[in-house]
Formats: C-alpha cells, structure tokens, sequence
C-alpha cells in the first residue's frame, strides 16, 4: 500500500515536471477557457435580432411606410434592402443579401382598415374580407431559429396605426420565468462551457497521456519497472484534476465579472460535481489513450467524442427537443450529465440530492473507466 | 529449489516466439551461470532482442518455459522487476527530466525511502560520472552520456542481474571501452549481466556467448572454447590479386569462407585438411602470394563457421 502511494507519486511528479516545461499545454490549459469564454459568452446568442430583410413596398402609402417602420421598431427585423416586385426579394433572399422580404400589397390600406389587428371595429370572425392578411413575409426558412424570429411578428398588434395604445388584451397564460428572467443567452451558455472546455482539454490531455510514453519510446522502460496499471494511471490523472478545477475557475470567475453570472450559492455541491466530471473525463481520455497507436490518432478520437458532446450535451440545442434514440446516445456522454448538474448548482441552486442520478452515473464513469484503462494496459509488448 | 539451482540465474528450455507465421525465436535452450556477462552474439533480426524480452517478461514466449532467479517468467514477472535491471536498446528515459528528475523517477517507482534513494542517487552518479551533468535535460546529452544514465538508472534498485540490449551500438569506441570496465566492476560486485551484440570485440569480452542466427542458437560457450572447437584453420594469405584468388577459393573443396581483410585474406579451412599452410600452396592460384601463414583464430571466424554457409 505504501509502496503503491510512493509509485503514484514518482508517476505524479513526473508528469508535473513534464508538463511545467510543455510551455503549448501549460499555455492552452490558460487561454483555451480564457478566449472560447469570451468569444462564446459575447457571441452566442438565441434571441434572434436584426435580421436583414428586404421590403417590397407595392402600395407607396404613408400607411406603409409607418407600417414598416413599426415593424422594425421591433428590432427584429432590420430593412437593408428596398424592392420593386416579388422577383427581386427572392432573388435577395436565395443571394443571401436578405434572411427575408416583406411585401405590402397595392391594397394595403384596405386589408389595415378591416384587419381586428389595427382594432377600428371587431369585425365577425367568418368575415372572407376580415380574414385577409395585412401582408405577407417571406422567409429563407431553413434556418428555424430565423423562421421563428419572423413567424412571431405573424399577430403583432398594429393598433398604433390607430394613435391607440398597444392592445392590452388578456393573455390565456401568465408566464413566469424562474432563474433566468431577462432571458439573457450568457446565463446559459457559461455554466455550459464550463463542460464543453473540460470535455476538450480534459480528454485532449490524457488521451495522449499514454501514447506519448509509446510514441516517445520510454514505454519499454516504463513496463520494465514494477509500476502497476492502475498506479500509473491515477498518478497520470491527479495533474490534470488541478488543471480541470483551475480552467473551472477561470470560467466561472470570468464568467461572472463579464457576463455577470452568478455563482450559486452551493459552492461545495458545485465543487464536487465539477471534481467528478474531471474525473469522468479524464478516465474517459485514459481509456481513449490506450487504444490510439499515435498522438494523432488520440487527438482524432477526442473529436469524436467532443461533438457530439456539444451538439447532444444540452449546451447548444435543448435535450428534450431531440428524440428517444439521440437522448439514449447523449446520456452516454459525461457531459450532458454535467450540463444538468452545473446549470442545476448554478442556476437554480439545486443540490447534489437533486440531481443524485447524475452524480451517481458520474461516478460510475469513472471507476469504470479507470478500470477499463488499467485494464486496457498491458504491461507486455505483445 | 537445488543447492545449484542458486547458481543459474537464466534457465530457458524450448523457447519459442511466433509473430504471425514469423518465428523469431525457434527453440532456444539457455542456461545462465550467475557471476558472468553472457552476451547473445548475431545480426540483427536474429532474435537476439526478442529473447531477452522473453526472459525479463515483456514478452510471452509461444512455447517453452523460463525461470529467472528461481522466478518463473512471465508468471511471476512483476516479483522478478525488483531483482532485474534492463537497458532498453533505444534510450528510453524521459528527454524532457534532468538527468537527477530522471534517476529520482526510477528510485522512486521502484519504491525506495526517501534517504536510501538520495544514498542510492549520489553513488550512482559517482560512479558513472554524472553528478557534473545532474541539471542537464537527458534529451540534450551526448550518446555516451544517456548510455552512462541508462546503465545508472538500471542499476538504481541493486539488481541481481542486468540486461543490456545493445547497449554501445550508440557510442563511440572510447566511451565503448570505459562502459564495458563498468560492467566487468558490477560482476566484481555479484551482478550477472546478460547482453545482445554484433560487435564481436564486444562478444570477445563475454565470458560466454551465445551465436544466434534465425531465431536459433548454432553454438555457445566461453569465446576461448568456441574458437578451439570451430571446426577449421585459419590461414591469411598475403600478394596481389586477392580479390582473385577469394574467387576462385570460395567454391573448392575443403575452403570454408575466404574473406579480404586490407591487404590480407582470410581463409578458413576446414579441419578434415590436414596441413591446411600446404594444401593452399599447391593451389594454382596462390602462385604470386607473397605469404601463406596459419594464424590465431577470433570470433569472427567463430561466428562464420557457425552460422551462414560456413553452417554445413
């Protein structure tokens, strides 16, 4: 037992030495977190604004042009684009010079008067000439998030046409938005890279842990000694473990000077999830490190686990929306059980008792992992 | 375990070593007297390497059994990395560490307190002449001086026996010459050294050898032994022509190898010719020889008449 605690901590010191003088890694374990924080907390935003549109105006009423103007009151939408016929605005939108186009028809001012929008009168419902549109939007449809932007404007109330206040009608459902009120992306996206960045840095740096000592030939020195397996293996991950919980620092400090998001006031149940998906991670690397023939080839494999970590995690599309069969796959993934856990410790101030089938599943993870890693390594050459 | 049992520390019977259809070791018998450096002398891809890996445990031989120091390997073969060393053939230790990070690593791995390793660490980089070179990074040394940490590092943890996989084939001959007085004193110390080569002045200071070709052993025991039973005489001829003369030498009766070594050739004869100085003489084409003389035989011849088209 000793003896073991001695072997774990020449592999431990060594591996330290090592990486002090890996002037790339040490680097990378800093600015990774540092500029993917800034660049994603600034540049990922869900709430659609400003797209560019073109407006084909067919009426040239003063009517019209207070129309649009409403319209783009809204910021939704910005007018870069003016256009004489449909032709023109489709052609704008398959060119990509416009998301999509507004056309007013000729009989615009018509289709306002009528329209229970504007509300002048409250015209019967099965009325054919009440029914008609004001006028139309369309949209290069295949992004949905720019579709939806665009379909919520398809009721907007236009009674400021009239010089009346906004219609102040009854909603059929009051709407409370817990944690997260002003709805600002950032409250989301942070605690999320949190994951994806330990997802990468964690996995990249001990996927080549073991391929290194092959690739740089002190393998066959290494399994000459009497270290075992698992020795070396935690001896391997215990550096990496500081450097998980430091980049978590950055993040999350960062995160909160910048972006202004909050800690959460469970700072121990943070601490110790966020331990074990380092070391979920980091076994998970481990595991990857002992079937890759070549640095190359580990850095190959910590691509394919770290997409679909991204796009199945929950840190950019929502995990319900995806179907049965996706959501089996990304359970698999330590770090959608991590998205939950820290958007949950953070966010909503949830416990470790809350989320206990998370953390449990964490740990399993890792001992499995540790133990197929060990296990995976043969102190043989052939 | 016999009261001489003690006294071998490598005892190999049928070894064998497949790789796909290739058998890189082919039934090899070994036994290892302790107190002596045994060197495997061939070319390479004769097994040499694969051999020793069998007998330290990192490889798992396809037949045959084999005990060191009384170990059975690979069964017992983490027991046993306490009591050998082993000199990888490429250098192996951390480029990255300083020669001192590098010696602490190995002291440590192999379990050492923390006094005993700095006693351990400070003597070993006497002997070998390292404590000048301690904050050097062992990736910026010279051949001679990774060869002086390797073998320092291999004999940290005081094994009974070392192995050493062509350890000079990086050095040049005076650090060469220096690495085998340090071997000679570890045997003075009570270490048995097993070592691969195919330098045969190197093979010359073994107290025994092996000859290996093809995964097979054609001959061993002590150079002096071997080179009394070869099995041919050697006679150099010296004179003009001798490209000449090797030719139409090599495909007679009787001649078993002719090889031009500067301005001499060296002809082995076989044994059944009973006055091999005569017999050449009376072939026309030593006429314009200057000399004809039987000269000492060395390993080389040795190792020709063992193993090629010297076998037959």
């Amino acid at each position: 037992m000793m003896r073991s605690l001695t072997r774990i901590s020449a592999i431990f010191f060594k591996e330290l030495a090592q990486l002090r003088r890996d002037k790339m890694t040490f680097g990378m374990v800093i600015m990774i977190p540092l500029i993917q924080l800034i660049l994603f907390g600034y540049a990922i935003n869900t709430n659609v604004r400003d797209i560019p549109v073109a407006v084909v105006d067919q009426s040239q009423t003063t009517l019209s042009r207070i129309l649009v103007q409403i319209v783009e009151a809204t910021t939704v939408v910005k007018v870069t684009e003016r256009l004489n016929s449909v032709q023109e605005a489709e052609e704008a939108i398959r060119s990509a010079r416009v998301r999509a186009a507004f056309i007013l028809p000729d009989d615009l001012s018509q289709r306002i008067v009528r329209s229970p929008s504007v509300g002048l009168e409250t015209p019967p419902s099965t009325d054919e000439e009440t029914s008609r549109p004001v006028a139309q939007w369309i949209v290069d449809g295949s992004d949905t998030m720019i579709a939806g932007a665009i379909k919520s404007l398809r009721s907007m109330p236009l009674s400021e046409l009239n010089r009346q206040p906004p219609n102040r009608s009854t909603a059929t459902f009051e709407v409370a938005l817990f944690f997260n009120p002003e709805q600002r992306t950032a409250i989301n996206i942070v605690p999320g890279l949190v994951g994806i960045i330990l997802t990468m840095t964690m996995i990249m740096f001990t996927s080549a842990a073991i391929v290194r000592e092959r690739e740089r030939g002190n393998m066959e020195m290494l399994i000459n000694t009497p270290v075992r397996p698992m020795e070396l293996m935690i001896g391997k991950i215990i550096p990496y473990i500081f450097i998980g919980l430091l980049q978590t620092g950055i993040i999350l400090g960062l995160g909160h000077v910048l972006f202004n998001v909050p800690f959460g006031d469970r700072m121990l149940d943070l601490f110790v999830g966020t331990l074990l998906f380092i070391g979920a991670s980091l076994s998970l690397g481990l595991v990857l490190s002992t079937i890759a023939k070549s640095q190359l080839q580990a850095t190959q494999m910590t691509v394919f686990v770290l997409l679909p970590s991204i796009l199945l995690s929950g840190f950019m599309f929502p995990y319900e929306g995806m179907p049965l069969v996706a959501q089996y796959i990304a359970e698999a993934f330590p770090a959608t059980h991590f998205m939950r856990m820290i958007r949950g410790f953070v966010l909503r101030d949830a416990t470790i008792l809350d989320l206990h089938r998370d953390v449990l599943w964490m740990c399993g993870f890792f001992v499995l992992g540790m133990f197929v890693a060990a296990l995976r390594f043969k102190k043989k050459l052939d | 375990m016999s009261g001489d049992a003690s006294d071998i520390v490598v005892r190999a019977q049928g070894l064998v070593k497949k790789f796909k259809d290739f058998r890189a070791v082919d039934g090899l018998d070994l036994t290892i007297e302790r107190g002596m450096i045994y060197g495997f002398l061939g070319p390479n891809g004769c097994g040499k390497t694969t051999a020793m890996r069998m007998l330290t445990g990192l490889l798992t031989p396809t037949e045959g059994t084999v005990e060191v120091l009384g170990l059975s390997v690979p069964k017992d073969a983490e027991t046993l990395k306490y009591k050998i060393g082993y000199m990888t053939q490429a250098f192996s230790l951390y480029g990255d560490l300083t020669v001192l990070e590098n010696l602490d690593f190995m002291a440590t791995i192999y379990g050492m307190p923390a006094k005993k390793r700095k006693q351990r660490i400070s003597e070993v980089m006497d002997r070998y002449s390292l404590t000048d070179l301690k904050n050097r990074f062992a990736g910026k040394m010279s051949g001679g001086q990774r060869q002086r940490l390797a073998l320092a590092t291999a004999v940290l943890h005081e094994p009974q026996l070392l192995f050493l996989d062509e350890p000079t084939s990086a050095v040049d001959p005076e650090s060469r010459r220096h690495f085998w007085e340090q071997l000679f004193d570890l045997v003075e110390g009570g270490t048995s050294i097993v070592v691969t080569t195919h330098f045969m002045d190197e093979a010359e200071r073994c107290h025994k050898i092996a000859i290996m070709e093809a995964g097979q052993k054609r001959a061993d025991g002590s150079p002096k032994d071997l080179m009394a039973a070869m099995g041919a005489n050697v006679v150099e001829i010296e004179g003009p022509n001798l490209r000449d003369i090797r030719r139409h030498l090599l495909g007679t009766d009787g001649i078993m190898a002719a090889a031009q070594l500067g301005a001499r050739l060296r002809v082995l004869v076989k044994d059944e010719v009973p006055d091999p100085e005569g017999f050449l003489k009376a072939k026309p084409e030593t006429d314009g020889a200057t000399l004809i003389e039987k000269v000492r035989p060395n390993l080389e011849d040795v190792f020709v008449t063992a193993t090629g088209e010297g076998r037959q």
